[in-house]
């Protein structure tokens, strides 16, 4: 996607055309962050154990990496190209600061849950990756939008995969037994695996498969 | 326009930078501190007369009713010897960490509701990522714990993150019966891989089932149980009193206390 291609279309332009539609919807499937593009995996990793900080770790990844491709975008033209990773590191950085210290001022409990999750959000590559491929070469609102979608279509992988290891890990979802005593008392037992990180991994893959198989955009020519 | 690739412009572009988000961190960190700073507290306050009441008492009640109940409190070291001057609410545990053992400081509060006392032991120590934190009740003679809460910066969740859990924390309700003491002799409460100590046998008293998963954090948490409840039991026997055998009143303003 290159900046004329935007620019053209500046004439009359309504408030979504069918440009920025596609910016938060490809990200959910045909061009995912996570089993597309391959980024933010190591948190997918890290936050699947419950659905709940998995959750409370979309919002802060959409969150950051709407505005820090909104404020790349915005100084665009201003970073010298060579010091441009640091750039975005040290606006990304902040962003996660200020998070962080608003959660733990206004939502104490919010930001107990989430602990060094909020932290970890500045090592997320698709923060990095959506700051580099598109926001250094768009305007701000379709940045924004991109930031969103890159943000949401991560936000499904990781409640997926959350939902799927606490069901089968602790037999409940965000805390409420699903799975509970009636199950355990019929001879079912809890798989202690899935509350395991490689469990994540697989889960990841075994949703890549899924996706590669039933969508026609990813299927490889050989 | 200016040349954006000249390393005059990248310095000054860098330093311009910087100084902003500086100045925008600090102004975030100054407006974020003390509201930050007040639920720490109230937190701290929470925890200690949850501990002491064996229930979960919201911020608020509990920010509310700690005057009421916790009226006393001392800091000993480890060999037992009372020190003055210094506040145990205050008592920041993990600068005492730092110290060499001997000269760590171990904060106890004094819950008073009637003629019912209970010892809060304040307590930290390391997990498998950082710290973790907790305070232990102890009934009034001395030896029967009434119950615990812990806390920690960042175990895994579904893993070491399960000792803040009801689950875990119910295992140190009065009713389980978990004591420090055998025969006068210290014993502390363990935390053990579940099965290590037979249920039946009677050193299980002071053992209470590990987290799957969360060894290291179980361990962490053992040590730190151990290491306070020895510091505890410095001190009682420095005031003289033996612990199992008689209803002690540590409190020094005990006498106009009584209902």
């Amino acid at each position: 996607m290159s900046t004329e291609s935007i620019a053209i279309e500046k004439e009359r332009k309504p408030l979504f055309t069918s440009k920025d539609r596609k910016l938060i919807t490809d990200p959910l499937n045909d061009d995912n962050p996570i089993t597309v593009q391959v980024l933010g995996i190591c948190s997918a990793l890290a936050v699947t154990v419950q659905v709940k900080p998995a959750l409370f770790m979309c919002f802060g990844v959409i969150f950051v990496v709407a505005m820090g491709n909104f404020v790349i975008s915005l100084i665009r033209n201003f970073i010298p190209s060579r010091v441009r990773i640091i750039v975005q590191l040290v606006v990304v950085a902040a962003l996660v600061t200020v998070v962080d210290q608003a959660l733990k001022a206004y939502a104490y409990d919010v930001s107990k849950e989430l602990s060094v999750f909020v932290g970890l959000i500045i090592t997320n590559c698709i923060v990095m990756g959506r700051l580099e491929a598109f926001a250094l070469a768009n305007k701000p609102g379709p940045s924004v939008l991109d930031g969103i979608g890159n943000g949401l279509g991560y936000s499904l992988i990781l409640v997926a995969v959350a939902v799927v290891r606490e069901l089968l890990g602790s037999g409940s979802i965000l805390g409420f037994p699903i799975l509970g005593q009636w199950a355990l008392d019929l001879g079912y037992k809890h798989n202690g695996f899935f509350v395991l990180p490689p469990m994540a991994l697989i889960m990841v893959g075994i949703i890549i498969w899924i996706q590669r198989s039933k969508n026609q955009k990813l299927i490889e020519a050989n | 326009m200016v040349n954006k690739e000249s390393n005059s412009y990248t310095l000054i572009f860098s330093a311009v930078l910087v100084v902003l988000v500086g100045v925008l961190l600090t102004v975030v960190f100054e407006i974020t501190n003390k509201p930050y700073e007040k639920s720490v507290e109230m937190e701290k306050r929470q925890n200690i007369l949850s501990a002491a009441l064996g229930k979960t008492l919201t911020r608020e009640e509990a920010d509310q009713m700690f005057v009421q109940y916790i009226k006393e409190s001392k800091v000993y070291n480890a060999a037992g010897e009372e020190v003055k001057g210094q506040d145990a609410f205050t008592l920041d545990l993990s600068k005492e960490l730092k110290k060499p053992e001997s000269e760590q400081l171990f904060p106890m509060f004094i819950f008073q509701d009637g003629s019912t006392v209970r010892y809060i032991l304040g307590m930290r120590g390391t997990g498998l990522w950082g710290p973790v934190w907790g305070f232990i009740a102890i009934e009034s003679d001395l030896n029967s714990v009434f119950y615990a809460n812990f806390d920690h910066k960042g175990e895994t969740p579904g893993l070491g993150a399960e000792i803040k859990q009801e689950v875990f924390e119910d295992q140190f309700a009065l009713d389980k019966g978990k004591k420090i003491y055998q025969d006068s002799d210290f014993h502390g409460v363990l935390v053990e891989k579940k099965g290590k100590t037979s249920e039946t046998s009677e050193d299980y008293q002071h053992v209470v089932n590990g987290i799957s998963g969360g060894t290291i954090t179980s361990d962490g948490v053992s040590n730190m149980l151990q290491k306070y409840l020895k510091a505890f039991d410095a001190y009682i026997k420095k005031a003289g009193i033996a612990p199992a055998t008689q209803q002690a009143n540590l409190s020094t303003n005990a006498s106009n206390q009584q209902p």
